[in-house]
């Protein structure tokens, strides 16, 4: 069953662009990710998908259910984490919590207790007080609190340190491994390809392409940068090699291959730095178009 | 209705309900209590009174005002309640729903398994709690001041329940109006400065409306259809303009419904 279906989703917000003719479909029990740069859409889809803004054109479903005529009725299964997030200030953690409880038919309570703890969230302390690091942590709980069925993670790490991020991500997968479904949005590729099966990447507001995780890590490109003097900027044309230039003593260069002939070709030469990375998105965005 | 939103939102403006309440009260007291020293000399000073320009008496809203009798006198410092409690009411109907976009946690209560009009009812009823507990306030202390100030005067119980009555619909009419002006608006910074224009703006009107002879501004002022002086004299509402009041309530109403279950959500760009 597709959890969720967008079907020619656009949204307007006056002139300016939201999203264009957004379709996918997202299958019980996978993580989706959901990738473009700021700026793209991502939010704004998943906005749309909880009806907090209407499409200009288009629909989509939630559990088979139009996602406006039964909101309400969908979100008590829902769980929602958005990117920037905000509370009542004035109120304390606690509070807050028991407030968001109180909206679903379940009893929320022992999970909630369970939640906190592993988040390590102290519960007395104001909103207005926390970092925001914390306030990140507040809304992890309250979207996980009621059990949902369908996970909406708009950009969930952004502001949560590397070892919250990782029990973040534990936290994830054992709900996916309950047959939890997750949509999950972000900029960070890495973040992505570790969690997700498959993965929509979005870009100035239209799908550019849908695949297979296992697809997108074989056209994983490296970026490559080598420093040291009497360079020469051919010695590094291989195959594989993709917009090689040479520019203030330094080479740089996208490789897609063995990484075994790379290394020795480096190893061939003296060098005074060199740096191999993951291309940034935009990056990646640009072999898309190639 | 929901209780927990509805419990949310009255706890929230409790602060400010209690703040506006203490000081009406307070300002009844102070200027019901100065009938003491007006009273013994009250013909004096209507005579006096009679000498002055009238358009300056009209902008006081003390043009026709017999402040010999307390209720008289009760109608002239009543206007300033009435637009402690018209600032009240329209700060309330601003930030109903526009709060919570300007701090941006409307996300946050939109996200959960509630419809929008069940959402605007609870903060409605809420916001109409709190200017409840002021109403009660008012009333009570009215009451109180004029029977401990009125020295050996009379007054006519009726026509002063009537009096204090007509602040519910007053209120409402801010409210509702704030409110559907918020929500016709993209964006609404701070409420107070719309609170202060809608209050003190409709105070106005009244007022030049007056001194103009302009008939037609009278009509748009709750300041006019709920004239305090007009209440004490006829011992009745000026129903005609009085419906215009509740006309202008129930189409901003039903006007904030359809905005508000349309409305797209601005998120943090």
């Amino acid at each position: 069953m597709n959890v969720i279906e967008a079907n020619h989703l656009t949204k307007y917000y006056g002139k300016s662009r939201g999203i264009v003719d957004v379709s996918f479909q997202v299958n019980e029990g996978e993580i989706f990710g959901f990738i473009g740069p700021n700026g793209a859409g991502k939010s704004t889809t998943i906005r749309l998908f909880l009806s907090l803004i209407y499409p200009t054109s288009g629909s989509a479903t939630i559990f088979g259910k139009d996602c406006i005529k039964y909101g309400p009725e969908l979100r008590q299964d829902i769980g929602y984490l958005p990117s920037d997030v905000f509370y009542y200030e004035r109120m304390k953690v606690i509070d807050l919590l028991k407030y968001s409880a109180s909206f679903y038919a379940r009893d929320c309570t022992q999970r909630m207790h369970e939640l906190a703890d592993l988040m390590e969230l102290e519960l007395h302390r104001r909103i207005e007080d926390l970092s925001y690091g914390n306030k990140k942590k507040v809304g992890i709980v309250q979207g996980l609190l009621h059990q949902p069925k369908l996970l909406l993670l708009d950009e969930p790490t952004a502001g949560l340190d590397p070892l919250m991020q990782r029990k973040f991500f534990q936290l994830i997968q054992e709900e996916n491994r309950r047959g939890v479904t997750v949509f999950f949005s972000s900029h960070i590729l890495g973040e992505v390809q570790r969690m997700c099966s498959r993965v929509a990447i979005i870009k100035e507001g239209r799908i550019i392409e849908i695949a297979d995780i296992r697809t997108l890590q074989q056209n994983n490109y490296k970026k490559v940068q080598v420093e040291g003097s009497n360079l020469n900027a051919a010695y590094f044309d291989l195959p594989g090699v993709t917009n090689l230039e040479h520019s203030n003593g330094a080479i740089r260069f996208f490789y897609k291959g063995d990484i075994n002939t790379l290394t020795r070709a480096i190893g061939g030469i003296t060098l005074s730095n060199v740096t191999i990375e993951e291309p940034t998105l935009e990056e990646i965005f640009m072999h898309y178009y190639e | 209705m929901r209780m927990n939103i509805f419990r949310q939102e009255f706890n929230m403006r409790l602060r400010s309900v209690i703040i506006w309440s203490a000081a009406m009260l307070a300002m009844l007291f102070v200027f019901t209590s100065l009938f003491t020293a007006f009273a013994p000399d009250a013909e004096l000073l209507n005579e006096m009174m009679s000498k002055f320009p009238e358009a300056l008496l009209t902008a006081f809203g003390m043009n026709g005002v017999n402040l010999a009798t307390i209720l008289g006198y009760f109608s002239f410092i009543f206007l300033f309640v009435q637009v402690c409690l018209a600032i009240q009411a329209a700060n309330y109907g601003f930030g109903l729903v526009s709060v919570e976009e300007r701090e941006w946690t409307a996300d946050f209560l939109l996200a959960k398994p509630v419809g929008r009009p069940q959402i605007l009812t609870s903060k409605l009823l809420a916001a109409l709690s709190g200017l409840l507990i002021t109403d009660i306030v008012v009333w009570v202390s009215s009451f109180a001041f004029i029977q401990l100030f009125k020295g050996d005067r009379t007054y006519d119980t009726q026509t002063l329940v009537l009096l204090l009555l007509s602040i519910v619909p007053f209120q409402l009419f801010f409210l509702a109006v704030g409110l559907v002006v918020s929500l016709l608006m993209k964006r609404i910074r701070s409420v107070t400065p719309y609170a202060m224009a809608l209050g003190f703006g409709m105070y106005f009107l009244s007022v030049f409306g007056d001194m103009l002879g302009e008939s037609v501004l009278e009509k748009i002022t709750p300041f006019r259809h709920f004239d305090a002086q007009y209440i004490i004299q006829h011992d009745a509402y000026d129903m005609p303009l009085v419906l215009i009041s509740v006309a202008v309530i129930l189409v901003s109403l039903v006007g904030s419904y359809v905005l508000y279950t349309r409305r797209n959500i601005p998120a943090v760009v």
